[in-house]
């Protein structure tokens, strides 16, 4: 039993192949005088859709051709070695698919030394070496070309980056050691640490080129090459190279270092490891030798893959990568209707960006209504006006642009929805409004349209139950602001049919949301749960404990105080959603006394623009007869308490299939952090799950180093 | 309207290193469209004088117009190439004759008046398309005796011109072909055909990259020993080999065509000026007899004779057929105004990319030898064709006397 276990959870390693070829370098000579490169092509005999990665194997094989081209280079059969990539791709990086199989520190570390092992023979090899980073570059792809002597780099790269803090590692094949060395101090950080903080942000070759990476760049077309006529003039000394010595400058490190942490205190409030670990990292590389760089590498890998936030990091990155593109409880595909054309009831501010969206994305006719002429003509002017915006920035062009606006029209009258296929309603958030305003679509349209809601809590059964075809109604959940959160959460109410389900979810692909299906309850998964989380935190600071105590003692949970997303959201809609949160479930969801002033006064929030409280406000603010000020410690296990509860309860209540699609929505609905795998990874590492719930909520292993 | 006729040039011209076609040649796995995008790209880049925007034509040819040597890739290789949308293209076909007719044709363009500066190119990766792909002759051919069927393989006319001309031998033709291998191996010794080679990066799924840098077909050092032992694939006992032809290759070449004025405008090179040209057709069976007429064609409209051509540069499609040419007009066999780099017994000829391939290596032969005034690209043509180029050589140190007398 155990080794069909092991069996079964064995990692099976796509071997990227070095395949070397040897050439003559162009420029160096005909015949006997001719230089000859050996170029080694890395390519794991997959297309461009499966990139190039390295393994323990890879790692093995490369290995192997390096101690054979040193021989090679020593008897003077070689003058040079280059590596490149398969079309498209030169390679992305570690295979951190077998990571959850790693369960020891030593595992861990021999990952780490196997690649600097690999590396640093091709640094050391006695013969000029180059990197002609044709395309896709990341992590340890990035590494080995670091490793070589010069680099080539394409025009055409769409992306070059080490993502590793952004899943919760460090660049530990040599780039936290050589990358400052090379481009400086400043510059390094901006790519092992800013760039990866700030939703994984990528370069493209032409930035990569300007910032130094590399030591030229050609156009893509020819450009294998344009890279091997510019080796041969480095070979014969035409060119050379001119690189700046950046480690004589040790304030520039210092600053750039404090730089770095303040960001990441920022983006993190220090809850997450690798960024500092790499921050001390490049910081240290300026005085280090090689091998001590490297050695430190070795340890922070080894520390950070034997740590549950990395873990955490690999599962959000597997939720968003894979289970975000098979939505878990969607029908069958081939069930979903085409949709041709589009209504939307509504023109409000919500229905503008959701008429935008899917003029946008369907590529379809798309009407909205509404009640009178002037609203109709708001809500189309809006749509008609981003588009002009885009325009004017350059992101559509002119023919576009008049495609797009000609999508969208106005009317008040519903008989422009007789030959829609799909209809969604984003009108006042009031059960019997809605229920008025579907009964009048279904009057005009065919039997089979979709009937789609963006109510963000009110029952989709009850909303169906008037209607001539329930079936065809669903809950399609959109978060503001709607062109940047990826999520979508999709609702059947009791008596949805497959083919209106199928058909949501094929229109949500085209809308390029992450959906997921979501049991007919209040508010769903991510409202609910983001109502619980705010409700406690306003309970918290209006029963004595200061809020910038409370602010610290969630940081790196949301991706902004709570008080600061209330200002954005706008302080009645934020009311309204506790209230109505504390209608469907009782007391546990708080409703402050504090905020239903703030909106009596019509505040536009807590805070100025400037960011600090603003003294009317405070005046506004209750003060508790006898103030509870608590901890840090304390105010963040009572709010992850609450959380771990309504987690509990959603996943006793079948809201949410999985905790995954918790987790899924948090990140793209509520911006929760990546490296924290969203939510319930946090609740489990942190034992609240355990003390709140008796029990982990993820297995271990899942989201965590297996025990 | 007034009409004013140009003059021609020919600016600049390059090749990718040719290829053996088949699975174990470099070009293997490479693209057809991307060897003669990469000429293309070569041109532009060694001729920075010339605006992308001045260019206004792309003819491109290539025989077998099916996958990577279709989708009319004239246009869609000037758009891969960098050209900016503006600049329209169209393909090619007169099989061999390929990339000699996309010059003639551009060039009657700028002759005409129509625009200044086109690029003509050729392509033919007999490797992904070998000849007769997808082909459908009609069945009047056969019906109504219009073409003898075994016309329609080259080796069987090359067979059938020894026939016509028994003077022409199996000696004669191996001879010549040893001397094709040598004369290409010094002029690659000598550095005369790098200069005008294009790298190719070659990938292969098992080998990966490599680079193109030199010709893959030629044989260095064979002997007429070494062909005297080769089969006569085409007839038993026949005379045709694999060593007296060219054989089945991959590769492109490509050139700028401008008129004179905007050439000088620019100042981009005047490497040939061309004089004339002229296709004829004759019996598909002895298809390699065309460059006969084709050249007297030519020379008659230029006014000039035989002797007037100081250098030419034969297509090699087999020896005999250039032997035909040569005896015809009572030129020896090795005379050294033939052929100076050897031809395509030696270098390989995908079909139609050849034709240019000869005026880059006129015109680099003009440079080198200024005493020569006048020289002739000509080639055999499939079907029973032939087509014969003069171009003047603007270097000539213009000593008329000394000729005249």
């Amino acid at each position: 039993m155990t080794t069909t276990a092991e069996k079964t959870t064995q990692h099976e390693e796509v071997v990227t192949h070095p395949i070397v070829q040897d050439l003559t370098v162009p420029g160096t000579g005909y015949g006997a005088e001719a230089k000859v490169m050996a170029l080694i092509t890395l390519d794991n005999g997959h297309d461009h859709t499966k990139p190039n990665t390295f393994g323990l194997q890879g790692m093995t094989e490369l290995q192997g051709v390096v101690d054979t081209l040193r021989q090679r280079a020593e008897a003077g059969e070689i003058h040079a070695v280059g590596i490149t990539g398969k079309p498209f791709i030169f390679a992305v990086g570690a295979d951190l698919t077998g990571v959850p199989t790693v369960t020891r520190r030593e595992q861990a570390l021999e990952i780490s030394q196997a690649g600097h092992r690999a590396f640093g023979a091709i640094a050391d090899l006695p013969v000029p070496t180059f990197a002609f980073v044709n395309g896709a570059v990341m992590g340890g792809g990035l590494e080995i070309a670091l490793a070589c002597d010069y680099r080539t780099i394409s025009a055409g790269v769409p992306a070059l980056a080490l993502p590793e803090v952004f899943l919760g590692l460090v660049p530990g094949w040599g780039g936290a050691y050589l990358l400052p060395r090379l481009i400086g101090p400043e510059n390094a950080l901006k790519v092992i640490v800013e760039n990866p903080l700030s939703m994984n942000r990528m370069l493209k070759g032409p930035q990569a080129y300007r910032l130094g990476i590399a030591d030229a760049m050609f156009a893509p077309g020819d450009f294998l090459e344009e890279s091997l006529r510019w080796a041969g003039r480095v070979l014969t000394g035409e060119v050379s190279v001119e690189r700046t010595d950046h480690t004589t400058d040790e304030a520039a490190w210092t600053s750039a270092a404090a730089a770095a942490r303040a960001l990441a205190d920022a983006k993190t409030a220090g809850r997450s490891p690798s960024p500092y670990r790499a921050i001390d990292l490049v910081e240290a590389a300026r005085t280090r030798s090689r091998d001590e760089g490297f050695a430190a590498e070795d340890e922070a890998l080894g520390d950070l893959l034997m740590g549950d936030e990395l873990r955490a990091g690999l599962y959000a990155f597997d939720l968003v990568q894979r289970r975000a593109k098979r939505p878990a409880g969607a029908p069958d595909r081939s069930l979903a209707r085409k949709v041709t054309k589009v209504g939307i009831v509504g023109a409000g501010l919500m229905a503008s960006q959701l008429a935008l969206l899917f003029a946008q994305r369907l590529e379809v006719p798309v009407v909205m209504t509404d009640l009178d002429e002037e609203r109709v003509a708001k809500g189309v002017g809006y749509v008609h006006n981003e588009i002009e915006q885009m325009l004017g920035k350059g992101r559509l062009n002119q023919d576009r642009a008049n495609r797009l606006r000609a999508l969208v029209t106005g009317s008040t009258s519903k008989d422009g929805f007789a030959d829609a296929d799909f209809v969604i309603e984003a009108v006042f958030e009031e059960m019997s409004v809605k229920q008025q305003v579907f009964a009048e679509v279904e009057a005009v349209v065919s039997a089979e349209c979709v009937l789609a809601t963006n109510t963000s809590s009110l029952s989709i059964t009850e909303m169906a139950g008037r209607l001539e075809h329930p079936e065809r109604v669903v809950g399609f959940h959109f978060f503001n602001p709607v062109a940047v959160m990826p999520l979508l959460e999709i609702i059947p109410g009791e008596q949805t049919d497959d083919a209106t389900l199928a058909t949501a979810f094929a229109v949500g692909r085209s809308l390029k949301k992450t959906c997921i299906l979501v049991k007919d309850s209040a508010s769903f998964i991510t409202n609910r749960l983001l109502g619980r989380f705010m409700g406690e935190f306003s309970k918290i600071v209006d029963e004595g404990t200061d809020v910038e105590v409370a602010n610290k003692a969630i940081g790196g949970l949301a991706p902004m105080p709570p008080f600061v997303l209330l200002g954005l959201v706008g302080p009645a809609i934020a009311l309204h959603n506790s209230e109505t949160l504390h209608r469907a479930f009782g007391d546990r969801f708080y409703v402050s006394k504090n905020l239903q002033k703030i909106v009596e006064a019509r505040k536009p929030g807590y805070y100025l623009p400037d960011g600090s409280l603003d003294p009317e406000v405070e005046a506004l603010l209750e003060s508790p007869e006898s103030p509870v000020a608590l901890s840090v410690e304390e105010t963040r296990e009572r709010i992850l308490s609450v959380i771990a509860e309504e987690v509990g309860l959603m996943l006793q209540e079948g809201v949410a299939q999985a905790p995954m699609d918790i987790d899924l929505a948090m990140i793209t609905g509520a911006g929760f952090q990546f490296w924290n795998g969203g939510v319930i990874p946090l609740l489990d590492r942190e034992g609240i799950s355990e003390k709140v719930l008796g029990r982990r909520i993820l297995p271990p292993g899942a989201a965590s180093v297996p025990a | 309207m007034p009409r004013t006729a140009s003059d021609v040039v020919f600016v600049d011209g390059v090749r990718t290193p040719f290829g053996r076609a088949g699975e174990k040649g470099m070009y293997a796995q490479t693209r057809a469209d991307d060897l003669v995008i990469k000429c293309i790209t070569e041109l532009l880049r060694r001729n920075p004088q010339l605006p992308k925007d001045k260019v206004e034509e792309v003819a491109i040819a290539a025989t077998t117009q099916i996958g990577d040597q279709g989708l009319t890739l004239g246009r869609t290789a000037a758009l891969l190439s960098g050209l900016p949308n503006t600049v329209p293209g169209y393909s090619v076909d007169r099989m061999c004759a390929g990339a000699m007719t996309a010059v003639t044709n551009v060039a009657s363009a700028i002759g005409f008046g129509a625009y200044d500066i086109a690029i003509a190119a050729g392509v033919e990766h007999m490797g992904r398309h070998p000849m007769g792909e997808g082909v459908d002759p009609n069945p009047r051919i056969i019906a109504e005796k219009i073409v003898d069927p075994e016309a329609l393989s080259m080796g069987n006319t090359a067979e059938n011109l020894h026939d016509r001309f028994p003077q022409l031998t199996k000696e004669r033709s191996d001879a010549y072909a040893v001397g094709s291998q040598d004369k290409l191996q010094s002029a690659y010794a000598e550095g005369r055909i790098q200069p005008d080679l294009v790298p190719v990066a070659t990938r292969h799924a098992d080998k990966g990259y490599g680079l193109a840098t030199v010709d893959e077909p030629p044989r260095p050092g064979t002997t007429v020993a070494d062909l005297a032992a080769l089969k006569t694939p085409f007839r038993a006992h026949g005379r045709v080999t694999a060593g007296n032809s060219a054989g089945l290759n991959d590769g492109a070449t490509a050139c700028i065509i401008a008129s004179e004025e905007a050439a000088r405008e620019l100042g981009l090179p005047v490497k040939m000026r061309l004089v004339t040209f002229a296709f004829v057709g004759v019996e598909p069976e002895v298809m390699g007899i065309g460059p006969v007429p084709a050249a007297e064609k030519a020379l008659a409209k230029a006014g000039l004779s035989i002797e007037d051509i100081g250098l030419f540069e034969l297509n090699e499609a087999f020896a005999v057929q250039v032997l035909a040419f040569l005896d015809h007009f009572g030129i020896a066999d090795d005379d050294p105004r033939v052929n100076r780099y050897g031809g395509a017994i030696a270098t390989g000829h995908p079909l139609a990319s050849s034709g240019i391939r000869l005026m880059t290596q006129l015109a680099r032969q003009f440079e080198e030898d200024p005493s020569v005034q006048y020289g002739m690209t000509a080639m055999c043509i499939g079907i029973g064709m032939g087509g014969a180029v003069i171009w003047e050589n603007p270097h000539f140190s213009g000593d008329n006397n000394e000729k005249d007398a």
